[in-house]
């Protein structure tokens, strides 16, 4: 059998330090040494090829008092790199810590792994998502697989088992022949890393933006629980315990760029490429992590860490600079998958499904035993040595077959590292692209062009039905999924005694962050603090993940700022913390940055899942129905919003008010409606308006609703308004008679504004809106899941269940009552081209613009994904016709570098593939160069 | 007296904590079974779960049906044993030639998970036996490899015999022929499903609590009353 590595367990603990070193001339047929680096002070090195500055060069040959051997040129290139060092974003991230509010919850928080939350006086939670942006454009499956391996690791790292995942995803136009290229191989590749992990995913984002063409945003979330006296540092405490490396063996993936040191060393013109993608093995992640919790229940180790980017380089120096000590490492005994790698390959491989351990040396054998028993390999690599006599820290100390090829204080590499407060600049443009205002547009004003507009906007990509993603995904292993997608919240029971489980939402609205990042920042915020309240669960604690362009570019680098300040101050309105995340910058094709994109996770808790409120309305026997209310307020806001960019390819104005205390009030209020059951369904209002939630409630479990406008909101296109206006801080509830008084009373005590808006129609099988349509559910259902089977295949798969359960029971996890055949080709996404009559709007004009005037625009399909924003300035208020094509990198797209990503892509190197000559010979399109 | 019930934890398994979830909601008692451990504990069945065995290497179940666990569970299921096999653990039971047939990639290449009506064909196994024929019940299936193929022959015997236990109902989530959820064996009491009756034992975290059904009918099987 080959999951048994026996074999490979090495047994005993290191060898004392090996006699004698033999100096290697530097370019000779041995490693660069240390001595042979103090001898050849003036060798040529390639950092600029590794993405060093000469400043930074220089610092490093400041802090060695000689030149770095090749290996500590890899080391130091990676740990300086924008992702491993955060070093342009540092500056602005200590608000998350600065601004704060005080919280007896957090146990781990930013610079850990992941943070860590109690729950309950037993247990804690760690939740954190990252990015796995880059890979995932060069190789879709193994990028976004890795990016889920590499989330999970970080969690069991905390101590935690994983117990669900959940996965933010952003491609370009739908439409687009590339997107069919990575979408369904990033969405196989979250579910087969996943699915074989056995850890249930919830939720997440399917995101459609010509922003993201060339830069799909591959985010996964994971969370964990773990009991709160389990929770593992990373620290290498303890002189004399024993460093082992514990999972997969090490090879030449994901070395990306380090590889130039190669051939610097060796003059191999015919330096084979290297895989900078790494490569994943989730059945050996599994066995990792029943190892890893067996040796925390047995209280084995004393440090653990996990090799994510930066690999071993990362790992080693973090668990020494944490404990202040030093370490020495034989590099020869890391198990390799290819023998002839080098010491720089080594320390720099990004190979996947590996910890670090530090372990006393008499527990060193019951961990080998653990390991043999799940079948991974398990290696004492190395020892923790003393500080310095003086006090000082230890140093990393590194022998290759004998040869010392790495002699390094371990905190110049992870916390010395560069820091630079980049040039900020508001883009030039967003003065014209704030006043272009969408308000402006012409508006559908009468019941048939409204009809058309609701059946038109279900069925466009970022609206309509995401189960052929999401149908990939297990949700059921584990047993404790309570709620999952497309509920607004996944909700996952942690303990099966009391009922207590936490509820996660990641939300992100990239347009909204295009006009303003700050508000735009915060409205993802509210989102996702909206999201986990309508399932009645309090919002906790809060991740991120944070996407931007260029940090070189002063725009992006504003853009950046002012989302990390939003972010901030928003978690201090509502009196949450951040508890980590993740930056990935470098994130454009050629000059064009994608939409600054922060996603921001929030993690809720609930006491007992069974009192979780779901989104859908609920089926009633006879003629029994709910009452629907409408909770906050309705505005003309339709700047960035999903109708303004389906129907007019429009993207300008301002996001929706933000209105931080109102979010808390109301989650106070729907928490509290929850316990004492007014709530039959809650369901929160973002992209696509009122019109999205009442079909999506509808829809979940097959009950029709009639629904009667407010007088305010008849006449003209005010319905319209209603219906697909974008204001934050608004839910759709439904409420059992009898309990309408109560809740009202609820509302009215709180000062949440109400409006009851109509009933659920179990019988009747359709969604009326008094006075303007009424469009039956099977009709919605075709339009709202007919899209991305069109798109992406499966549409020929006329296998759909079509029966309702047989033997319904109670509101149950995730059972969609109401199933249709996917008509091939009957999308209504096209029907764009026949457009609504639309009428111009008086109201909310800005001055010197004549909206009466401006082109009807109709967009065709293929052409409403046009970004207006990548049009230049405009004059105020002038509707600009769609933009048709996305340029000529069709199908060998060239994205810009990313550093910060650069752990994703291999070895960090912003431009490591240029050094490589081709394109991997797949013919998938050539990785990064930076200019 | 408590029937004891064994849930088989191979590397890679996946559901096993779910199975030992679902046979103590039945009212049994749960066996951990360790796949490197021939010893069966005196257990009065088995449940083989869902999941990826061994990482699906070589071929679903191809290398689980090596463990040492599985030598003992193939002789002690020739002797009346009752075997439940789901997903992974149908895949295993196929490989061991306990059932005929394979489990081949869903035709549609996709994995997939949904929640699926099945239709009980037979209530003679030692884990339908609380169904009745004919009985439309709902659990979630997911898998990427559940298109149940075997020859005609085969086919049409399992049809004959009435070892067609259930089939998909209201579309074929995966390909199988005649839409073949689960089969069992010339005694009833070797059975193999690929939808996954623990995923719907509890309304909070199931679909229905139609799968309770199939950890009923053991206990039922074995003391001879209802459970």
């Amino acid at each position: 059998m080959t999951v048994h590595g026996e074999g490979d367990l090495m047994t005993t603990p290191p060898a004392p330090e090996a006699a004698g070193r033999t100096p290697v001339r530097a370019g000779g047929f041995g490693p660069d040494t240390v001595d042979g680096a103090a001898a050849t002070p003036e060798e040529l090195q390639p950092y600029v090829e590794l993405g060093l500055r000469d400043d930074e060069y220089d610092r490093i040959r400041q802090i060695l008092g000689r030149r770095p051997t090749h290996s500590e040129l890899a080391m130091y290139s990676i740990m300086w790199s924008e992702h491993c060092s955060y070093k342009s974003s540092k500056v602005h991230l200590r608000q998350f810590g600065e601004k704060a509010p005080p919280s007896d919850r957090l146990l781990a928080g930013i610079g850990e792994n992941a943070g860590v939350v109690r729950v309950s006086d037993e247990l804690a939670v760690t939740f954190k998502v990252e990015s796995h942006n880059h890979p995932s454009f060069v190789e879709p499956y193994q990028g976004a697989a890795t990016g889920v391996g590499g989330i999970v690791r970080d969690i069991l790292a905390m101590g935690a088992r994983p117990v669900a995942v959940m996965d933010p995803l952003r491609f370009g136009a739908a439409d687009h022949p590339d997107t069919a290229r990575v979408l369904p191989g990033v969405v196989a590749g979250v579910g087969g890393y996943g699915n074989c992990l056995g850890l249930p995913n919830i939720g997440g984002e399917v995101v459609f933006d010509p922003c993201y063409q060339g830069n799909p945003l591959v985010n996964a979330l994971c969370v964990g629980v773990l009991p709160v006296d389990r929770l593992q540092n990373k620290a290498a405490a303890g002189v004399g315990n024993v460093v082992v490396l514990m999972g997969a063996k090490t090879g030449r993936d994901g070395i990306g760029g380090v590889s130039v040191l190669a051939s610097a060393t060796f003059d191999e013109g015919s330096e084979q490429r290297r895989p900078s993608v790494q490569v994943g093995d989730p059945f050996m992640e599994k066995l990792l992590i029943e190892a890893c919790l067996e040796l925390y229940d047995a209280q084995l180790v004393v440090g653990i860490q996990d090799l994510g980017g930066a690999g071993l380089t990362c790992a080693l120096t973090e668990t020494a600079a944490a404990a202040g000590t030093g370490m020495r490492v034989w590099l020869e005994r890391v198990p390799l998958r290819e023998p002839s790698m080098e010491p720089h390959e080594i320390l720099a491989s990004e190979s996947q499904e590996r910890m670090l351990l530090v372990v006393e040396p008499e527990k060193l054998e019951a961990v080998l035993k653990t390991a043999e028993k799940w079948g991974v390999w398990a290696t004492a690599i190395g020892e923790v040595t003393p500080a310095q006599p003086d006090g000082q820290p230890g140093r990393l100390v590194i022998t290759w077959r004998d040869h010392l090829v790495v002699d390094v204080p371990p905190g110049s590499l992870v916390d010395d590292g560069p820091v630079y407060a980049r040039p900020m600049r508001e883009p030039a443009d967003l003065i014209l692209l704030q006043a272009d205002r969408a308000e402006t547009l012409p508006r559908p004003a009468t019941p048939e062009a409204l009809r058309e507009t609701v059946l038109r906007m279900i069925a466009s990509p970022n609206l309509c039905d995401k189960t052929w993603v999401t149908e990939q995904y297990d949700r059921y292993v584990l047993g404790n999924t309570v709620l999952a997608q497309p509920e607004d919240s996944g909700v996952i029971r942690i303990d099966e005694r009391t009922g207590l489980g936490v509820a996660l939402s990641v939300d992100g609205n990239g347009r909204y962050a295009r006009l303003d990042p700050y508000q735009g920042t915060k409205l993802a915020l509210a989102e996702a603090y909206r999201n986990v309240a309508v399932t009645g669960a309090k919002p906790i604690a809060v991740t991120n993940c944070l996407n931007f362009g260029s940090p070189e570019d002063p725009g992006v680098m504003w853009q950046f700022a002012e989302a990390v300040r939003g972010l901030a101050d928003g978690c201090a309105e509502l009196g949450i913390p951040v508890t980590g995340g993740n930056v990935s910058f470098y994130n454009q094709t050629g000059a064009a940055a994608i939409h600054p994109t922060p996603v921001v996770g929030v993690l809720g808790v609930l006491d007992d899942v069974a009192e979780r409120v779901p989104m859908g309305f609920a089926p009633r026997a006879g003629t029994d129905h709910d009452l629907i209310f409408l909770l906050g307020e309705t505005r003309l806001e339709l700047s960035g919003s999903e109708w303004a960019w389906v129907t007019h390819g429009h993207l300008g104005g301002v996001p929706p008010r933000v209105d931080l205390a109102g979010e808390q009030v109301l989650a106070d209020l729907l928490a509290e409606a929850a316990r004492v059951g007014h709530l039959s369904s809650a369901h929160d209002l973002s992209d696509g308006g009122l019109a999205q939630v009442l079909v999506e409630s509808c829809l979940r479990r097959g009950v029709g609703a009639r629904i009667a406008l407010p007088e305010a909101f008849t006449g003209g296109s005010m319905p319209f308004v209603y219906l697909f206006s974008e204001s934050s801080g608004r839910v759709l509830v439904s409420v059992p008679r009898g309990h309408e008084k109560a809740f009202t009373a609820l509302c009215g005590e709180r000062g949440v504004p109400w409006a009851a808006i109509g009933v659920t129609d179990p019988a009747g099988g359709a969604l009326e809106v008094q006075g303007q349509f009424r469009i039956g559910l099977d009709e919605l259902l075709t339009a709202f899941t007919s899209t991305l089977p069109r798109l992406f295949g499966g549409a020929a798969d006329a296998t759909v269940p079509g029966a309702p359960a047989p033997t319904p029971v109670a509101p149950v996890g995730d059972a969609p009552a109401h199933h249709a055949e996917p008509s091939a080709g009957a999308g209504v996404a096209g029907s764009a081209s026949t457009a609504a009559p639309v009428v111009p709007e008086a109201a909310e004009v800005p001055v010197a613009v004549e909206p009466a005037a401006a082109p009807v625009v109709a967009a065709p399909e293929g052409v409403e994904q046009a970004d207006v924003s990548q049009a230049g300035p405009q004059a105020p208020g002038v509707t600009v016709g769609p933009q048709v094509g996305f340029g000529p990198e069709v199908g060998s797209p060239v994205v810009q570098a990313e550093a910060s990503d650069a752990d994703e892509l291999g070895a960090g190197q912003p431009d490591a593939d240029q050094f490589d000559g081709g394109g991997p010979e797949d013919g998938t399109p050539a990785p990064p160069a930076q200019h | 007296m408590t029937a004891r019930v064994g849930v088989v934890t191979f590397p890679g398994s996946l559901d096993d904590g779910d199975a030992a979830r679902a046979v103590r909601i039945a009212g049994a008692e749960a066996v951990r079974l360790w796949h490197g451990d021939a010893d069966l504990h005196g257990v009065d069945a088995v449940v083989l779960p869902g999941g990826f065995s061994y990482g699906d290497y070589l071929r679903c179940g191809a290398i689980a049906r090596f463990a040492p666990v599985m030598e003992a569970i193939i002789a002690a299921a020739r002797d009346g044993l009752p075997v439940l096999g789901i997903c992974n653990g149908f895949q295993i039971l196929c490989e061991a030639h306990l059932l005929p047939g394979a489990l081949t990639r869903n035709q549609h290449l996709h994995f997939r998970n949904r929640d699926q009506v099945l239709r009980v064909e037979s209530a003679g196994t030692a884990w339908t036996n609380t169904f009745q024929p004919g009985q439309e019940i709902l659990i979630p299936v997911k898998n990427g490899e559940g298109c149940y193929v075997a020859d005609p022959r085969t086919l049409d015997e399992l049809e004959a015999e009435g070892r067609v236990v259930a089939r998909y109902v209201g579309g074929n989530p995966n390909g199988s022929q005649r839409d073949i959820a689960a089969i069992t064996n010339a005694a009833g009491n070797v059975v193999g499903i690929m939808p996954h009756p623990e995923h719907a034992v509890e309304a909070l975290t199931g679909p229905s609590l139609d799968g309770l059904g199939f950890f009923t009918s053991v206990l039922k099987h074995l003391t001879g009353v209802p459970a």
